[in-house]
């Protein structure tokens, strides 16, 4: 009896242990997120732990320093489906952890659509990592305004100085600070298939009415002429923003989101010319159904001939050795084709800076966490083109490296640009991007008239949310 | 032995451990979302109080009563399959040749993890390459469906998996209580002469009522808050024609920046759910449980 009373006692005291250990845990889980309110709404007491965090951050500055720093790091790279990235992110970090010994980086990654969600979670409860990645303009507003973000203007004025292609940092700045430094610069091309183009004699189209030719000829002979994953929205989207470019000109689309008035004429045609697109069936079959893997495995494939996506496919048809090399030589890609009596050029794209570094305003190691960042940005600009086929938003030397025709072609036609629209989504504010993707989709999917999508696009922008 | 477990204090300490964990994990958060839906917002920056005026912007959105209606519908044709799991539950509790080996069939399913689930069933209805458009192209179908891209069907094809996924699990409840039934019972029912219908009306089914009462709130409930498989295959799309309460709830959080009324929807549907286990606990009552014995 009394072995058995001692056991229950242990076991009881085991118990006890574990869970106090649960419950503060939970405890501080719950106050984390309750207090994620009171702490933004008074700025200083998430300034202050910077203050208690400056001799560690100056400590850091010095090599000699052997105090263990751990920085977290999200990205939206996972090995599988963006190789390149992949590896050029885990590069980047072990050459910064062997000049900084004492600094080790714990990444996370995740697929970009979680990556998003999962920012959004970890900043309600106050927990983002110390550096991670971030889209421009809308995207990031929220994040800007509740002080979740650290301004990173001494990086600018210091050693990334002039580093930048112009006019790409601004669309991560909010009154003069900037708080995010992209690392990608993007394109949307149409991809196309040139065996299958050359099979049935087809030219890249220059008009919009050369564009309808081949989706006919396409589909006459049963080949899908555009895969579109329309269950990932913004894919859609690229289709109606050029519509709207090329029917209303450089700047309708600005002008719209700046202005909060969908009211634009051209934006309606662009509407109807959308529809009119899925009236000839130049989408694949259930397209809203489809993310956008799914749709890209129908070009990857050969089943489909076009596919407009950004730059960052390029290692995909150029570099990436998973991909084989007889797919490879067949991708070929086309200038967005004009509007027969459009007021736009085919020099004007949809693209913009993709995803940008930030430094969590909580951080604990802000300085060594700038640090990384600045590191990451100057190597990420050395290596990404060469080694992972992305554009960086920092200037490349073309002449001094080898790339591949495909991607040297993409270049010079980004240094040709006369215009870049950033995607409708991201200078949209959160509210009105959600409804643009369901307003994009309802309309590909003939669920609206071009008519009411143009109204409650109007009205979404000007709910201002 | 029996003096610990009197002791009032060993009783507190055995209960608090569980009792935190309830509180931190289940109630305090239910507390705080429901002083989330009072304001005004975007899960980042200061939250303004704004009283009922969420509740009010509910109660107009007709997204939401859309979603809530996707909900429902889903809610009653999950309770109402619960009898076709009865009927293969009565089955194979009988002697049938093979019953281990099918109640490991259709338990299987329920092991899968919801993702690999929605995974499955997205190759299954691939509009192009899938398993179900290439069954009706072979039987000669011309215009295939568009399973998860038509609004008409979507939610249809959305049920199916659903269902399926947790058919297995109800089959096993209702087969564990019908196993449960003592063989004195239904051996004299059938001494006195009662056929194998009546054994299984007469006898088995009112033993497991209780039962059956449960698993209908598990059902109702379940669906009502139902989420991962619609988030994972077509994220409320298109056009929100698969929205439900839960995915909208998400949306609205994590996408528009909108937690206060994200927060809102969240206590909303737990409104909801405890009334409908209300509802259904109402309809079920019985006034004098059975008892043979």
């Amino acid at each position: 009896m009394k072995t058995k009373t001692m056991a229950t006692t242990s076991m009881l005291l085991a118990t006890m242990v574990l869970a106090a250990a649960c419950g503060s845990g939970s405890n501080n889980g719950s106050e984390g997120s309750s207090s994620g309110a009171p702490s933004s709404s008074s700025a200083s007491p998430s300034g202050s732990p910077s203050g208690e965090a400056s001799p560690s951050a100056s400590a850091g500055a010095s090599p000699s320093s052997s105090e263990k720093v751990t920085l977290k790091l999200m990205h939206l790279w996972p090995e599988a489906s963006s190789a390149g990235q992949f590896k050029v992110v885990s590069q980047i970090i072990g050459e910064y952890e062997a000049a900084h010994p004492n600094v080790t980086i714990e990444t996370e990654v995740l697929e970009n659509e979680q990556y998003k969600s999962k920012l959004k979670v970890l900043s309600a409860s106050n927990n983002l990592p110390d550096v991670g990645f971030t889209w421009a303009a809308g995207f990031m507003e929220p994040y800007v305004k509740g002080n979740m973000f650290e301004p990173l203007n001494d990086l600018l004025e210091g050693d990334l100085k002039d580093k930048f292609v112009a006019g790409t940092t601004e669309a991560y700045s909010f009154d003069g600070q900037t708080y995010a430094l992209p690392v990608e610069l993007n394109i949307v091309p149409v991809y196309y298939n040139k065996e299958i183009f050359a099979k049935y004699n087809l030219q890249p189209p220059q008009t919009l009415d050369d564009l309808k030719k081949i989706i006919q000829t396409l589909n006459d002979n049963k080949v899908t002429p555009i895969t579109l994953g329309g269950k990932d929205a913004w894919t859609a989207s690229f289709w109606y923003m050029y519509l709207a470019d090329r029917l209303g000109g450089p700047d309708v689309l600005d002008k719209a989101v700046a202005g909060s008035d969908f009211s634009d004429p051209s934006l309606l045609e662009a509407a109807k010319e959308a529809q009119n697109l899925v009236d000839r069936k130049a989408f694949v079959k259930g397209f809203n159904g489809l993310s956008n893997d799914e749709a890209k495995a129908e070009f990857m494939n050969g089943k489909a001939a076009m596919y407009a996506m950004g730059t960052w496919e390029v290692p995909n048809f150029t570099t990436n050795p998973d991909v084989p090399q007889e797919f490879k030589d067949k991708v070929g890609f086309f200038k967005f084709p004009v509007a027969a009596d459009g007021k736009s050029s085919v020099n004007n794209w949809v693209g913009g800076p993709g995803v940008g570094l930030f430094v969590s305003q909580n951080s604990k190691h802000k300085e060594e966490a700038k640090s990384f960042v600045d590191f990451f940005v100057q190597k990420w600009g050395e290596i990404s083109v060469t080694d992972a086929g992305i554009i960086p938003a920092t200037k490349v030397d073309t002449s001094a490296i080898k790339l591949p025709p495909l991607f040297i072609d993409l270049l010079n036609e980004l240094n040709n640009a006369s215009k870049v629209t950033l995607y409708l989504d991201v200078q949209m504010k959160p509210g009105a991007a959600s409804e643009h993707y369901n307003l994009v989709q309802a309309l590909l999917g003939k669920a609206i008239t071009p008519e009411d999508f143009v109204k409650k696009q109007d009205a979404a922008l000007k709910a201002g949310k | 032995m029996e003096k610990v477990m009197s002791n009032k204090r060993v009783i507190a300490l055995y209960v608090l451990p569980s009792l935190l964990l309830l509180l931190g994990i289940v109630y305090v958060p239910i507390v705080l979302t429901g002083y989330y839906g009072l304001n005004d917002w975007d899960g980042i920056g200061k939250m303004t109080f704004i009283g009922l005026d969420n509740y009010a912007r509910l109660l107009k959105d007709g997204v939401f009563w859309s979603s809530a209606g996707h909900s429902l519908l889903f809610a009653l044709l999950s309770a109402v399959f619960l009898a076709l799991y009865m009927a293969v539950a009565l089955v194979l509790s009988g002697r049938i040749k093979g019953a281990q080996l099918l109640r490991k069939i259709y338990l299987i399913p329920m092991l899968l993890s919801s993702v690999a689930i929605a995974q499955l069933w997205l190759k299954i209805y691939h509009p192009t390459n899938g398993i179900l458009n290439g069954l009706l192209e072979s039987l000669g179908v011309e215009d295939t469906p568009d399973w998860l891209a038509d609004p008409s069907i979507v939610l249809g094809a959305l049920f199916v998996p659903i269902l399926w996924q947790y058919a297995g699990f109800y089959i096993l409840i209702y087969y564990a209580a019908l196993k449960n039934i003592p063989a004195s019972l239904t051996e004299a029912a059938r001494i006195d002469g009662a056929n194998s219908r009546q054994v299984a009306l007469r006898i088995k089914l009112p033993l497991v009522r209780e039962v059956v009462k449960v698993t209908i709130v598990l059902a109702v409930v379940g669906s009502l808050k139902y989420f991962d498989l619609i988030y994972v295959m077509t994220d409320g799309g298109p056009n929100q024609a698969s929205e439900v309460m839960a995915s909208y709830m998400y949306h609205k959080a994590f996408r528009e920046f909108d937690y206060g009324y994200g927060s809102a929807i969240g206590f909303f549907l737990l409104l909801v759910c405890l009334v409908a286990t209300w509802i259904i606990r109402r309809l079920t009552a019985t006034k004098d449980p059975i008892q043979y014995s």
